[in-house]
């Protein structure tokens, strides 16, 4: 049969109109930092320069939160909880007008493929401020307790991961209880953020309600430790996640943490395996593994693993690695150096600790930060591969015999954010369900998301729920 | 010639037995009025891991159980309680120095809230949890657990009714608990710990200890294997000291002033999501 060469097929990049240098967003304006210390930004798959990017000083951190104190005091509160869902109803609306903007933005600040900004990232974006934007007037019926009430200031970090899709997990509840906002995005994806600032300005949203600061782990640490800040949202490492704990643990702040995780992806030998193998790609490869809830553990029960790895090669030689902006590239590039070099360093540590290495053959781009889809089988539960979130394109393969040895590797982790279950029946589904201890099941699929739909770990992968009725009750006070 | 009254030796309860504490220490608990009353084990930092081991492996056992066998359970208990409702009255009124009529008050309170705790043990999911509308082919619902082991600093303004508060909502969803009972008044959790080892309890589902909460505030803290900790009884010092120690484990830490409250037991559960594809 001929085999049929994709030609490349890159989204243009004309729609962005990138600025060569962002102030911080503060009180419904942009401002330079005090000092005017930058940053820059880069494109991780070509490493050029996209932007030079305000670091935020401990003086101007204190500007935001006075502007969004004043905003929460004078406006935000006053205003009635309808209102203010028809705020976020319109951005809703304007992330959608401006979606391949977004998109194609999303997608050069950070490294992951067009097609998952745009089919992914935007979208459920969007949907997150549309669904919250509903709830605003309705909290009093949502069983959060009696006289739900805003927190007042809520100071929100979020990861690179999903840049934008993060932002609108944190902002679009946090708006919708009443709830004033100082984001910070993460250094090495700053852009997206900065252009829902200028959404903000287009939906009219009043002055100081959402305010964007940019800067490094410092300035988050001085965000968490301010005064003025009444609640906490953090995404991102458990290690960092359990800093900020102790850092707050003398005072009455609240605090979410959506942290990492080692999601076991469990096949059972009366699983589907040509969609199972299809889930394991997406848990894994989807986003690079750059994904806290990434099903980083394949667990295979023994009289299938052959039969799966074999399958599972197959499948990964069809990966598409390369430009983010083709519309046909499947694993986009690693997001900086520092990651890359932490997903070097522990694939290192699985060769050295005795697993087997294997990748399919493929021409990584000269420039960028790139890692070949990796697995690695003869993994065995003390291995750091096994234990260590990788967060990047690399799979460990574990076997079992049992249903219940399942269970238990599935669960021999500190972690307990997401696992999957492929299996035709479905008894075994709710069996294992009901034993994993994650906080996201997925059954005979992996990596699905939705504003509706409760999103959080258990153990150390987290504090709380982002998403559905369950996540609102992060964003009020009630008595208990 | 007057009776010699035959007095209750008080003693720790861990998985389901009465043993004494291992250090061989005990503190001199006092009445109303400073007569010696009784001197209850000082609890050591031994005590509490031999708890946390009765109450971990007790778990699994006790959320496996259907939650109607666990409200019955727990209504059994209430039986018990209200049995020994005037030894309970008895013991407020002589160690809290509290008026017949107000330890009479709090301790049908305390068997009323124990019912009322009983009774959500499978409702709760009911109220808590979801079927979600998610924008695609599946089939997606939100299920409350039991977080796991919990440990209760047990607050000592009164002593029975909020004790019963914080075990009734910690383990009627299926978490198991080591309880530090009031410093100043443990009697009170002890005599409970009777009424629950005659109920058809579990071992190790509760377990009760007395001492200087001050000397267990930092091993609870440190322990990797307590998911939980109801801190209602220490102070905001001591509680952002299980906050600090607790960051290791990431310990869900809370602080309650309401009696009967679903807020107390929806702090000590988490919310498991799963997703199903819906196709032919």
């Amino acid at each position: 049969m001929t085999k049929f060469e994709y030609a490349p097929a890159p989204e243009s990049t004309t729609i962005v109109d990138i600025k060569s240098e962002y102030g911080l967003f503060i009180n419904g304006k942009f401002v330079a930092a005090k000092g005017g210390k930058t940053f820059l930004t880069i494109n991780p798959a070509t490493e050029k320069t996209l932007a030079k990017i305000s670091y935020a000083s401990n003086s101007d951190v204190d500007k935001a939160v006075a502007a969004a104190t004043d905003a929460f005091k004078k406006v935000w509160s006053k205003t009635s909880p309808s209102e203010r869902g028809k705020y976020l109803y319109r951005i809703a609306r304007i992330l959608q007008e401006r979606a391949r903007e977004f998109a194609v933005l999303e997608s050069m600040d950070n490294g992951k493929p067009i097609k998952e900004t745009r089919d992914v990232d935007i979208p459920l974006a969007a949907a997150h401020f549309f669904y919250h934007a509903g709830w605003a007037d309705k909290l009093d019926h949502a069983g959060l307790g009696v006289n739900p009430k805003p927190h007042g200031v809520v100071g929100q970090i979020i990861p690179w991961n999903f840049p934008l899709l993060m932002l609108s997990w944190k902002i679009a509840p946090a708006l919708a209880t009443g709830n004033t906002v100082v984001l910070k995005p993460a250094e090495t994806t700053p852009l997206t953020a900065l252009l829902f600032a200028e959404v903000c300005q287009q939906a009219g949203l009043p002055e100081g309600v959402v305010n964007i600061i940019t800067g490094d782990g410092a300035t988050g640490a001085y965000l968490v430790n301010h005064p003025g800040i009444a609640k906490i949202a953090f995404t991102g490492s458990t290690e960092v996640g359990k800093g900020i704990a102790r850092a707050i643990s003398g005072t009455s702040k609240a605090l979410t943490l959506e942290l990492g995780g080692k999601g076991a992806n469990i096949v059972y030998d009366d699983a589907a395996i040509d969609e199972a193998v299809e889930g394991i790609v997406s848990g894994i490869f989807f986003n690079q593994g750059h994904v806290c809830c990434a099903g980083s553990r394949l667990l295979l029960q023994e009289n299938v693993a052959e039969e799966v790895t074999e399958k599972l090669k197959k499948r990964m030689a069809l990966i598409r690695v390369g430009d983010p902006l083709d519309k046909n590239t499947d694993l986009g590039a690693i997001n900086s150096k520092a990651q890359l070099e932490k997903i070097q360093e522990l694939s290192a540590a699985g060769d050295a600790e005795g697993a087997q290495r294997w990748s399919p053959e493929c021409v990584l781009p000269g420039t960028g930060f790139w890692f070949k889809p990796t697995i690695f089988s003869g993994v065995t539960q003390a291995h750091r591969i096994a234990q260590e979130e990788i967060f990047g394109p690399v799979l460990s393969i574990i076997t079992f015999r049992t249903p219940q040895e399942a269970i238990e590797k599935a669960n021999n982790t500190p972690f307990g954010l997401s696992a999957g279950i492929w299996t035709d029946k479905g008894s075994k589904i709710l069996w294992s369900a009901q034993r994993l201890k994650a906080g996201v099941i997925w059954a005979n699929t992996f990596n699905k998301f939705d504003p509706a739909s409760p999103f959080g770990g258990y153990k150390e992968s987290g504090w709380g729920r982002e998403g559905g009725r369950h996540g609102l009750s992060a964003y009020v006070k009630v008595a208990k | 010639m007057t009776r010699i009254d035959v007095l209750k030796t008080y003693k720790l309860f861990i998985n389901g037995a009465f043993p004494r504490g291992e250090s061989g220490r005990v503190y001199e608990v006092k009445d109303a009025q400073g007569k010696f009353l009784a001197n209850p084990c000082q609890a050591s930092r031994k005590d509490l891991r031999e708890a946390v081991v009765a109450a971990r492996t007790a778990q699994s056992g006790w959320v496996g159980a259907t939650a109607y066998l666990r409200g019955q359970i727990l209504y059994r208990a209430s039986e018990m309680m209200q049995a020994r409702k005037s030894e309970f009255v008895d013991a407020l009124v002589a160690a809290e120095g509290k008026s017949k009529k107000a330890a009479d008050d709090e301790v049908l309170a305390a068997i009323d809230t124990w019912v009322w705790y009983a009774g959500w043990s499978d409702k709760i999911s009911t109220i808590a949890g979801s079927t979600n509308q998610v924008s695609g082919p599946y089939y997606n619902f939100t299920i409350p657990e039991a977080v796991g082991v919990v440990t209760i600093f047990a607050d000592s303004k009164s002593t029975l009714l909020t004790l019963v508060s914080s075990i009734g909502a910690v383990i009627s969803t299926g978490n198991t608990c080591v309880v530090i009972a009031s410093e100043k008044s443990p009697l009170t959790a002890i005599t409970l710990a009777e009424a629950l080892a005659t109920s058809d309890l579990p071992a190790g589902v509760v377990n009760i200890l007395t001492g200087k909460s001050a000397e267990l505030v930092s091993w609870v803290g440190s322990h990797m294997d307590i998911d939980a900790v109801d801190v209602s009884g220490l102070s905001k010092k001591s509680e952002a000291d299980v906050r600090l120690a607790g960051a290791d484990n990431l310990k869900r830490v809370h602080r309650f002033t309401e009696i009967k409250s679903s807020q107390r037991i929806l702090s000590f559960v988490e919310n498991k999501t799963v997703w199903h594809p819906i196709g032919v």
